[in-house]
């Protein structure tokens, strides 16, 4: 029941993008068409799945252990970057397939504010490390949601006609604004 | 007057967050009063002017292949720093801000800087550019703060202007954020076509 409740809050109640507003980037950048846009998602749910794992068994058995909590920011970026990194080539070597579909959104999920995020997040709320890849995960899903729906809408507007100030992020902001004003109909759910 | 022009050139011309659309997140994610707004960007900018002036005294010291790294490392330490200081001084505004201090790791302002301009100028110049670039996004952080608190609960900097029931509560919420900047950037693209 506790896992449930987990996935259904960071899924749609407290949404990654619409209402905690991390990883607005990507959200704004490759949502002009939905194929990227699951590209990234799958990516997202990949990389954030297994930073999560790596920054919190770091977070125990390094940084509590020894008391520096404080390099807490400095460990987990360097972790994560590093981790993208061996992503990419163990992805390269053991699946093509998976990398050719993922590759080229590797790269920019280092500096995608989702992945730190989460990760601080789940030392935060004290986790252990079941419920943490659940939420992880759920997030993930979350994102890949907001995403999809976004890239969706967009793909809509750019056959119609927008007056011109409001064209290209104007629009895009005030639409993501209502798809935020959709999801806040979830909150006091769970 | 050179170094004039790139402290001009952060807070008008190239300004991160109306011109560049670069930080989007804690762009959106602390401005729900104006206050808020201006803390976030002066914490961001104090990291920027560090970060750049350190960046361009070392970079001749740093291998080009390790160069992204390198860079990380700095804008994280100072990025602790920080979180020290402000959690030692100013502990309320620290825990309004939260997750978002940390994130400033991730911002795409302090990386896209150090890459495009501390490496390639002096130390002098990289200081007017953070200082140019960090005032720029102060001033698009309070600006947005301030119209979200005034059109959400009537007030600016805590200053009562229309009574509290004129308030529209969703520009103090998720979706008024993505509203207001849409309208904001938009009103500026008008300006500068005109």
């Amino acid at each position: 029941m506790e896992y449930i409740l987990i996935f259904i809050s960071a899924v749609f109640v407290n949404n990654i993008v619409l209402s905690q507003f991390l990883g607005i980037c990507p959200f704004l950048g490759v949502s002009k068409k939905v194929e990227t846009a699951l590209g990234m998602s799958a990516a997202v749910a990949f990389v954030l799945t297994i930073a999560t794992i790596v920054t919190f068994l770091i977070q125990k058995y390094v940084l509590d252990a020894f008391g520096l909590g404080y390099l807490q920011t400095i460990t987990f970026i360097l972790v994560i970057a590093a981790l993208v990194q061996m992503v990419e080539i163990i992805l390269k070597k053991v699946s093509p397939a998976l990398y050719q579909a993922l590759g080229v959104f590797l790269p920019l999920i280092t500096t995608n504010c989702c992945i730190l995020g989460v990760a601080i997040l789940v030392i935060q709320k004290d986790f252990n490390l079941l419920t943490g890849v659940v939420y992880a995960f759920s997030t993930a899903l979350g994102f890949g949601l907001a995403l999809v729906l976004f890239a969706g809408l967009r793909e809509q507007m750019s056959l119609i006609r927008i007056p011109k100030g409001m064209e290209g992020t104007p629009i895009a902001l005030i639409t993501a604004g209502l798809l935020a004003m959709a999801f806040m109909g979830f909150s006091g759910v769970v | 007057m050179n170094n004039f022009k790139v402290l001009m050139n952060g807070i008008v011309k190239e300004n991160p967050t109306f011109v560049l659309l670069l930080g989007m997140c804690p762009t959106l994610g602390t401005t729900s009063s104006a206050i808020n707004g201006m803390g976030m960007g002066l914490a961001t900018a104090f990291v920027l002017i560090c970060s750049n002036v350190v960046i361009s005294s070392i970079k001749n010291l740093i291998p080009d292949m390790v160069r992204i790294p390198a860079f990380v490392v700095v804008i994280a330490s100072f990025v602790t720093l920080l979180q020290m200081v402000m959690q030692a001084f100013v502990p309320a505004l620290y825990a309004t801000l939260g997750l978002f201090i940390p994130l400033i790791v991730v911002n795409c302002i302090l990386l896209g800087r150090a890459e495009a301009f501390a490496a390639k100028n002096n130390p002098l110049a990289s200081l007017f550019d953070g200082l140019g670039m960090g005032l720029g996004f102060t001033i698009a952080l309070t600006l947005l703060g301030a119209v979200r608190e005034f059109l959400g609960t009537g007030k600016i900097f805590n200053l009562s202007i229309l009574p509290e029931e004129y308030g529209m509560l969703v520009f103090v919420l998720a979706p008024g954020a993505f509203i207001a900047l849409g309208y904001l950037i938009a009103l500026i693209n008008s300006f500068k076509k005109a």
